[in-house]
């Protein structure tokens, strides 16, 4: 079976004022379904490129992109924002919520944009928000809600159009260590659901609940490796 | 997403901020209550004006004998007798365009009753004379053609001298009032015409028929008429030609010869109408730049909502949004702030319209093709000064909008 994301020696430039940055300078990586990969680097590295490419949010510069078997990239932007919709979930550092806006009407934003009918969109973000256990916090605003509770939300709003892929950019960057462990053991979680998760982090313990940990320097791959992740149980509960 | 998600998507956006939606839309409101109330008055003036006009009767001509010229000095309008009896019986039966025509001969004199007396001006004039001004009868029946052709000796008095011989409220038909000492029996009060436009009373008058004014009142010239013809035309224009041509035609004479002149009353109201139209119009204008001040401003806070929201747009891009789709919400953001501003105006514009009535006295009227055009046009506005913050909403990279602090 053809892996769900394949890169072939991606490049990407782009221009910073007068000087040309080469942020990937050929990267080759393959992620199997249902994987959970970290990607780690310091900044500077390329992570961020990496991701916004896998995001189908930019273009590469040169090489080949496979999402799901079909070549994204060379797709017009409607076709990527398309792609973004149905096949990709984005969870953000900073959440990236509606303020002012309850839970279900965000988690409910992806099915707006690929034209689901009003009653399906309220059972699926329902449903969505069960799932991430925020079922009594529906029609909390985000300024109701604590950073762990916003952040699933938005785990929630990922999950919402049934993606293949999770891309998650420094997920716990917000968040204290404990309810980073939360967020974590639900994207394990998602993983064994058959759910793609990659997740960029530059902290080597959320790394560890990854199984399989990519690190980048300078625009290419320093190492890929394979590991058992670490069992996401929030400190002070490993006795129970 | 269809477009009614768009509006509801808009909408929520606009909610969110209610207090800025509304000091935005006030551009609006004001721009648009300044159409509508200018509008409404304006178009109250004017159909005062119209209607001061009509009072006079439509589409109507005096037509005016020529001039005599004595030793250099010339005698002005009506001072040589130039059109004859037969004149009008022409015009009257030769000339489609014309409805009717009949001769006004006036004489001032005292009309006296049994008990009071008022000088007033005396019209001999045909039955159709009332028919050309629109003039009902308020008591009693007019007199007859047939009272011409036998030179009867009845009256029609205009209200003001029924009330001056014989007070408010009384009816004098079948009183005799006594002109020049001839006694004339009372047939008809017309009816209240009120004043001409230059403060003329219309009713401060008698008229008898036009061949015992001749016999009785002013003698003379029995081929000329010592007097005007009234015509009133299919239309005025049309009328003033053909009856131009015909006295020319009639009096063997070469165009810049006329020993006659034709006033065209529709002129004279047209002039009116297109003064207070200009006014309308410099209103409009004004209000026009207020409603384009309203826009800028909707424009200015629609491009702080850009840079304030850039992280949603890129949110909402990330999430699947597609140029096309953060486009149509600002856009529809825009135009539904300004289409609000317009529908609050409306009703700003006629609370403002009908408090000055109650103020001024002034007369408004409201035409619902402006409050129609009023909604267009500000949702046009918003469509305007939109795009250009929409624009540039749509063509955010998602990767830099998403990293924007």
């Amino acid at each position: 079976m053809a892996p769900l994301i394949a890169l072939e020696d991606v490049t990407k430039n782009y221009r910073m004022g007068d000087v040309e940055v080469r942020a990937l300078r050929g990267v080759s990586l393959t992620i199997e379904k249902g994987e959970f990969l970290a990607v780690m680097g310091q900044s500077g590295s390329g992570k961020s490129t990496l991701m916004n490419l896998i995001g189908c949010l930019d273009r590469p510069t040169s090489g080949r992109y496979r999402l799901d078997g079909t070549e994204v990239s060379a797709m017009r932007p409607d076709q990527l924002a398309r792609i973004r919709n149905r096949t990709l979930g984005f969870v953000f550092q900073s959440f990236n919520l509606l303020s002012r806006t309850s839970a279900l009407e965000n988690v409910e934003l992806p099915l707006l944009y690929a034209g689901v009918d009003r009653r399906t969109r309220h059972a699926r973000a329902r449903a969505s928000l069960e799932r991430v256990g925020l079922g009594d916090r529906m029609h909390h605003t985000p300024s109701q809600l604590s950073g762990g509770q916003q952040q699933r939300v938005a785990i929630a709003r990922a999950l919402v159009n049934d993606p293949r892929v999770i891309l998650a950019d420094e997920p716990t960057g917000n968040l204290d260590s404990r309810t980073s462990v939360e967020v974590m053991a639900l994207f394990q979680e998602l993983g064994r659901t058959g759910i793609t998760v990659v997740l960029v982090t530059h902290e080597a313990d959320i790394a560890a609940f990854a199984g399989r940990v990519v690190v980048l320097k300078d625009g290419r791959l320093l190492s890929d490796r394979r590991q058992t992740p670490a069992p996401a149980v929030p400190r002070g509960e490993e006795a129970a | 997403m269809n477009l009614l998600e768009v509006i509801r998507v808009a909408l929520r956006a606009l909610l969110r901020n209610k207090l800025r939606s509304f000091l935005t839309t006030l551009g609006m409101i004001f721009g648009v209550g300044a159409v509508i109330a200018t509008v409404a008055i304006g178009e109250g003036a004017r159909s005062q004006v119209e209607a001061t006009f009509a009072s006079m009767g439509t589409n109507l001509l005096v037509i005016l004998p020529g001039t005599t010229t004595a030793g250099g000095a010339r005698g002005g309008s009506g001072t040589q007798p130039t059109l004859t009896w037969d004149d009008l019986k022409a015009i009257r039966t030769e000339l489609p365009s014309v409805r009717y025509a009949v001769a006004v001969l006036r004489s001032g004199s005292q009309v006296l009753s049994e008990d009071a007396n008022w000088t007033t001006q005396i019209q001999g004039t045909e039955p159709d004379f009332f028919e050309i001004r629109s003039w009902p009868m308020e008591l009693g029946t007019r007199f007859t053609q047939s009272d011409v052709d036998s030179g009867a000796k009845v009256a029609v008095l205009g209200a003001t001298v029924a009330e001056k011989l014989y007070g408010a409220n009384a009816n004098p038909i079948g009183h005799v009032v006594r002109i020049r000492n001839i006694p004339f029996q009372v047939v008809a009060v017309a009816g209240k015409k009120g004043q001409s436009p230059f403060g003329q009373d219309y009713d401060d008058t008698v008229f008898i028929p036009v061949s015992t004014f001749m016999a009785k009142v002013q003698g003379g010239l029995q081929k000329f008429i010592a007097g005007q013809i009234l015509v009133s035309g299919v239309t005025a224009a049309r009328a003033q030609e053909d009856v131009t041509a015909l006295l020319r035609d009639r009096h063997n004479l070469r165009p810049g010869e006329d020993d006659f002149f034709i006033r065209n009353l529709a002129e004279v109201a047209s002039a009116q109408e297109e003064s207070s139209r200009t006014v309308s119009l410099l209103l409009a204008i004004v209000a026009g730049v207020s409603l384009l001040v309203g826009g800028i401003g909707i424009m200015n806070i629609m491009l702080v909502s850009v840079t304030e929201r850039t992280r949603e747009i890129g949110t909402r891009m990330a999430i699947g949004a597609r140029a096309v789709d953060i486009l149509l919400q600002f856009l529809v953001e825009a135009v539904t702030l300004a289409t609000c501003g317009g529908l609050l105006g409306i009703i700003a514009g006629v609370a403002t319209a009908r408090w000055m009535t109650a103020l001024f006295h002034w007369p408004v009227l409201f035409r619902a093709d402006v409050v129609l055009v009023a909604v267009v046009f500000s949702a046009l506005v918003g469509v305007a000064f939109g795009l250009y913050p929409a624009q540039k909403a749509s063509r955010l990279d998602p990767i830099e909008a998403l990293r924007f602090e």
